[in-house]
């Protein structure tokens, strides 16, 4: 198959490439970039690209697929599906199924299964501990070989320091990243929300911000003790933010991301004990929104994930005390960053968090438009203003607390290898 | 979101105009209560039932009664003989019961929020009867109805709330209903047992009971649960009552017709001295009373809008 997409502003933050141009991909590779490119027009699917931004497939370094195990809220394909529709070519979902990821047989699994109905590439993160448990190794030697691309207990945290410090001597032998999920549990106090003013009102136990900024300088220390290099999932709070900038400063290997809704919404949204509003790491403060944006701005935080977590409608629909925390998030990630990031970060920036980064973190060589890199390219419409209609999502399950709200910026075409997975909006 | 008119979830959603005919309403029921043959037809051919996920003697027992002097059906259902010991969704329950024909169902629940829940799912006027540590309406107005009984006015009150306000629906529905209706709050507990941020509700707080009762128009103690102990939030009773409990000795600080009020059951030798819960500035009896006056107007005013 063979595309040409003329005349969109390519965004190419690796290659620093950022202007009007065409793009040729021919046999799943991009081929070609340049100016009045020329092609023989038979058998050649032409897109204008006028007035549209033409970037590297997104990659998300951070969601659950929820297959193996629940795929009553989610699966490999219906995620895939959403991810493509969302714009991301590229995903890496966390081992938290059942069984969870700590032995060949589900690595296998997941691989084989992506391959036969994924829409987007699917890449596997393995667990730290066996069983997430948290008490031994899980064997990353064999995971790594068999393909995963990181370790984590994301969903859980690792609380026995020792076993961090070693998870990340052991998973370094290896060349894996480790993803930390960080969190103490013991201050978690039965809370649901963010402690504050908020849930003080609504007779909510508030989680402290503290529970997050433990854990953070916990796994900056091991990290920087040991010589090795660690990854801060889903950041939320001020504090985590300069606990992450000071340890740059000081050379400490840590990488850390966000999530759009930590820069898009506030506690606020849980009033009415909105269960879509109720996630782990939860919703913030004011403060903590604008610490996030500035943390993106001078590059302390790296890469923006969508943490996308299905659950099924009854796991929602009951008393806020016992709601599952997440929400989706491929659909709406790239149009939140557009609209609440346009005055924190360039286009070019935006897709590089979203894109480079996360790519280069996992070793992934994605996020790329160089010539002869696998075709995995989206086109976005810039201008376009929408209102999110959750009904609309591909995802099994519609748990976002986006419903109704106006964003403007969207993908319209996703390119996998060389093929078109949404072209026009459709799937 | 639920509808005020429909639903009575808390003191945080009601204006000041709304509580105070609410109150106004109780005034009247009180008259009824007082006399010899307690049977009016408010209620007449109406279905009011509760449904309580946590224990319960007053609270139950006063809106029962209430709903029979006005002559509605009455019926109970506890969390533990029904269907909800054989994992039954809250929901499930509440529209179960709905689609019987109630009118009102009045609910205890102990996760914050839970009636805000089923009142989006049911037809039936939803009564919050205490929601975790999020409101006990009925209780802050007949809180309110006691004191305005005595004395007459809100506006500038001192009104003095002691004990564990963080874990107590009771202090935070007082708290809301005597800040709108222009009530002067000041707290008093132990650091651990504050709500955070509750200085935004533009109350005074201290940590401290004298300061907390100092000139005080009114004292109210809460209840010291045992299980807030174990969690590590106080090392024992014995040292709250030492530090935090209300004796004749503190309740000299506030003013001299000052009134003591509690929401029951007291853990006598705790929050309160016996000597205090016994002596002449208690109204705890009398706030049992207004219990029910209150409650016969909560369920007049919410059912006879059908």
């Amino acid at each position: 198959m063979r595309i040409l997409i003329k005349n969109g502003r390519v965004v190419d933050p690796k290659n620093k490439i950022d202007g009007v141009m065409d793009l040729y991909i021919e046999n799943g590779v991009i081929e070609d970039i340049g100016e009045d490119l020329d092609y023989d027009a038979s058998d050649l699917e032409t897109i204008d690209a006028t007035g549209k931004i033409v970037a590297p497939g997104l990659v998300d370094m951070h969601c659950h697929l929820r297959e193996p195990g629940q795929e009553y809220k989610e699966d490999i394909e219906t995620g895939t599906k959403s991810a493509a529709a969302g714009g991301f070519t590229s995903v890496a979902c966390m081992p938290n199924t059942n069984p969870v990821v700590d032995n060949v047989a589900v690595v296998e699994y997941i691989k084989n299964k992506a391959k036969s109905v994924g829409y987007v590439n699917v890449f596997p993160i393995g667990a730290i501990s066996k069983g997430l448990k948290g008490e031994e190794l899980a064997a990353i030697g064999e995971l790594k070989f068999a393909g995963i691309v990181a370790v984590s207990d994301d969903g859980r945290p690792v609380e026995n320091a020792n076993l961090m410090k070693n998870a990340l001597l052991y998973a370094q032998t290896f060349d894996t990243p480790v993803i930390s999920h960080c969190e103490d549990l013991s201050l978690l106090n039965g809370g649901t929300m963010n402690e504050g003013y908020v849930a003080t009102r609504l007779g909510l136990r508030g989680i402290t911000s503290a529970s997050e900024e433990v854990m953070v300088s916990r796994d900056i220390i091991l990290a920087e003790n040991t010589k090795t290099t660690v990854h801060i999932a889903h950041v939320s709070t001020k504090g985590s933010v300069e606990l992450v900038r000071q340890a740059k400063k000081r050379g400490v290997k840590v990488t850390c991301e966000t999530c759009p809704h930590y820069f898009s919404l506030t506690d606020d949204a849980v009033l009415g004990y909105n269960t879509n509003a109720k996630m782990n790491p939860p919703l913030r403060s004011a403060e903590d929104v604008n610490a996030i944006k500035e943390g993106l701005k001078d590059g302390t935080v790296d890469v923006i994930a969508t943490d996308h977590a299905p659950h099924h409608f009854d796991e929602k629909n009951c008393e806020f005390e016992r709601a599952n925390n997440g929400i989706v998030g491929f659909e709406t990630a790239l149009s939140l960053g557009m609209t609440y990031l346009s005055d924190t970060l360039s286009v070019s920036e935006l897709i590089y968090k979203m894109s480079v980064a996360p790519s280069s973190i996992l070793s992934i060589n994605k996020g790329t438009l160089g010539a002869g890199k696998s075709a995995d390219v989206i086109v976005i419409d810039p201008d376009m203003e929408y209102t999110v209609n959750v009904s609309e999502f591909h995802s099994k399950s519609k748990n976002s607390p986006y419903d109704g709200y106006k964003l403007k910026g969207k993908v319209i075409h996703t390119i996998v290898d060389g093929k078109f997975v949404m072209k026009e909006g459709i799937i | 979101m639920f509808d005020v008119h429909k639903d009575l979830l808390g003191l945080k959603d009601l204006t000041a105009e709304q509580i105070n005919k609410i109150l106004d309403t109780a005034k009247t029921m009180k008259y009824i209560l007082q006399q010899k043959n307690r049977k009016t037809e408010h209620l007449k051919g109406k279905s009011v039932v509760t449904l309580f996920y946590e224990n319960s003697t007053r609270t139950r027992l006063s809106f029962e009664l209430a709903g029979k002097y006005m002559g509605a059906f009455t019926s109970n259902i506890t969390s533990s003989g029904s269907s909800v010991a054989k994992g039954e969704t809250l929901i499930d329950t509440a529209r179960t019961i709905d689609v019987m024909g109630t009118d009102v169902i009045i609910m205890r629940h102990g996760m914050s929020g839970a009636p805000h829940l089923v009142a989006k799912n049911v037809k039936a006027s939803v009564i919050n009867a205490g929601d975790g540590m999020n409101e006990h309406p009925t209780q802050a107005l007949l809180d309110l109805f006691t004191m305005k009984e005595k004395k007459k006015n809100f506006e500038g009150l001192k009104v003095a709330i002691v004990g564990d306000i963080l874990h107590s629906r009771v202090a935070r529905s007082n708290i809301w209903g005597l800040t709108k209706l222009g009530a002067e709050v000041s707290i008093g507990a132990p650091l651990t047992l504050l709500p955070p941020e509750i200085e935004k509700s533009n109350i005074n707080v201290y940590s401290s009971v004298q300061e907390a009762v100092l000139d005080a128009d009114v004292v109210m103690g809460l209840r010291i649960q045992t299980e807030r102990q174990k969690s590590g939030l106080f090392p024992s009773t014995g040292e709250y009552a030492r530090f935090f409990g209300i004796d004749p000795k503190r309740l000299t600080l506030a003013k001299p017709d000052a009134l003591l009020l509690h929401p029951g059951p007291v853990n006598r030798g705790v929050e309160l001295s016996s000597a205090v819960v016994d002596g002449n500035s208690s109204l705890i009896d009398e706030q049992v009373t207004n219990g029910v006056a209150i409650r016969m107007a909560v369920l007049y005013l919410y059912t006879k809008g059908e």
